[in-house]
């Protein structure tokens, strides 16, 4: 049996040595609640005190500006729904792009049931979003911008700081006022997440996608944002988010996230390489392969390609036959029967659609574990060719 | 998710392939759903002498693909006709749930072929 050869890393990571040894002693020995007045607590309490400090000066914020979160999902949850509901009296109108992830999608499609009105910005055939068709969207009753940092299923890294800038801008001539979003999701350990240089009041980060525990997200609010909690309870992240404390899982994601922000340099380098071997690997070995999303404003781990005449689960079932955890926009690895969103949006039709596979490349990854997808891919695509009906024989 | 019968049918496909002078052709599926199957059948003395498939889809439009041409060769036309897509999940030990609709058409892709080849004989019959 050959080991496992990981590369789907914009699904989820493996917790880093380093993150679980810090989060062990909270679960058994200083498992006090934070909102405790004894030693034990107050333990606990400093631990989540100075993880909020460790993130805050990642993303160049105030640590009362910090909301931890059950994950990304709730922190797009809780960004979208608390800044549509506490500005409702002022305007019910929301932009988003028609590529988000379903936490941003589904949450502004559960608006339009409360009165909220949704523009869902096409994209085009990178997946990018254009900034003057945002600027067009925008009237003097939008009161929300939420769009992604970069895109999960093709890389595409979003244009956020000039989005922000744009929405800012008018909303100063329309005299409103405009809260801007971005799920940064995918960008932890890549892209520059300081808020003020993005430009953004709101920020969402889920800590499995950069080596630390799943269960834990990260909200940033900016100060003065308006805000209206969805989770009712305790007082806890400032009356922000009730519900006691993660404290081990907060630990362990300020260490995790202050681990890929330190090796940031060279784990671009390390990924870009191996993403880039993938690509001319791919490119050279296999015809009719189509790399989707785009060639240089891309994630340095994001590798997706469309291969015609064949489906993607079929390819994800041989790859992990064969060791290889990998992922696809194909409706069969989805609950629905709709092939990816995303690529739809692209204007990528239905079956090179349902023929994409995704390969999003780690830390942890080499440059043999590339090499050796790359020697026995082309066999699984031809297989799954040869008894293609769609298939044009010799093609 | 999928039993061990049919990863084990996805890994090794019965009868992949076509056949230039079929009897009878049929196609089940749609591209944009994600599953298209084509089935050839060959049929002598009222039995399927010989059958291939092609299909595009996922692991279990092969794996039923796969099945439903173990199934019929040598049954006669009315035994493939009574088998149903039911009958080959079950020959499989069941497909998971979301896949009963969406992937499993390989039995209404030989009844395609069977129609097709019926009334290749009724136009021959008519002609003759």
């Amino acid at each position: 049996m050959r080991p496992l050869v990981y590369l789907d890393h914009a699904a989820t990571t493996a917790v880093h040595p380093k993150v679980l040894e810090v989060m062990l002693p909270y679960f058994s020995q200083k498992y006090g609640n934070p909102s405790s007045i004894y030693t034990l607590a107050q333990e606990a309490r400093k631990a989540v005190d100075d993880s909020r400090e460790t993130v805050a000066d990642i993303l160049g914020c105030r640590p009362n500006e910090i909301v931890f979160t059950s994950g990304g999902t709730e922190a797009d949850n809780a960004a979208i729904k608390g800044a549509a509901f506490s500005t409702k009296q002022t305007g019910n109108h929301i932009i988003t792009s028609s590529i988000e992830h379903h936490a941003v999608l589904h949450t502004c499609q559960f608006l339009e049931r409360f009165g909220f009105e949704v523009t869902y910005l096409p994209v085009d055939e990178y997946g990018l979003v254009n900034v003057d068709d945002l600027a067009r969207a925008i009237t003097d009753k939008t009161i929300l911008i939420t769009i992604m940092l970069a895109n999960n299923e093709v890389g595409t890294i979003e244009p956020v700081p000039e989005i922000a800038r744009v929405a800012k801008e008018r909303a100063k001539a329309l005299g409103t006022n405009i809260i801007v979003h971005t799920d940064a999701v995918q960008g932890a350990g890549a892209l520059d997440l300081n808020v003020n240089r993005l430009g953004v009041d709101m920020l969402s980060l889920s800590s499995h996608k950069f080596y630390g525990p799943k269960g834990v997200g990260i909200l940033y609010l900016r100060r003065g944002t308006p805000f209206m909690p969805q989770q009712s309870g305790g007082a806890q992240e400032r009356h922000r988010r009730a519900g006691t404390e993660n404290t081990a899982g907060i630990v362990g994601t300020a260490v995790a996230l202050k681990l890929i922000v330190e090796d940031m340099e060279h784990n671009r380098q390390h990924c870009q390489r191996l993403r880039d071997r993938f690509i001319e690997g791919i490119t050279a070995k296999i015809t009719r392969a189509h790399l989707n999303g785009h060639p240089t404003l891309r994630l340095p781990n994001n590798v997706n390609f469309s291969f015609d005449y064949v489906e993607g689960e079929s390819i994800l079932l041989n790859l992990d036959f064969a060791g290889v955890a990998a992922s696809s926009g194909s409706a069969c690895t989805s609950a629905s029967l709709e092939p990816s969103h995303v690529l739809t949006a692209m204007g990528i039709d239905a079956q090179r659609a349902h023929g994409s596979l995704r390969l999003t490349v780690g830390s942890d990854n080499t440059e043999e574990e590339i090499d050796y997808v790359l020697s026995i891919l082309p066999g699984i695509i031809d297989k799954l060719r040869a008894m293609s009906p769609l298939a044009e024989p010799n093609k | 998710m999928y039993t061990d019968l049919v990863l084990e049918h996805f890994s090794n496909p019965r009868n992949v392939g076509t056949i230039p002078d079929a009897d009878g052709i049929g196609v089940e599926g749609n591209p944009i759903c994600g599953d298209l199957m084509k089935i050839f059948i060959k049929v002598q003395d009222n039995r399927i002498l010989d059958i291939k498939f092609q299909t595009f889809g996922c692991g279990a439009a092969i794996a039923t693909s796969s099945m439903v041409t173990e199934m019929v060769k040598g049954k006669t036309v009315e035994e493939a006709l009574a088998i149903s897509n039911r009958a080959v999940a079950q020959a499989l030990g069941g497909l998971p749930p979301a896949k009963m609709h969406c992937s499993n058409l390989a039995a209404d892709a030989l009844h395609k072929a069977i129609d097709d080849y019926k009334s290749k004989v009724a136009a021959r019959a008519a002609s003759g």
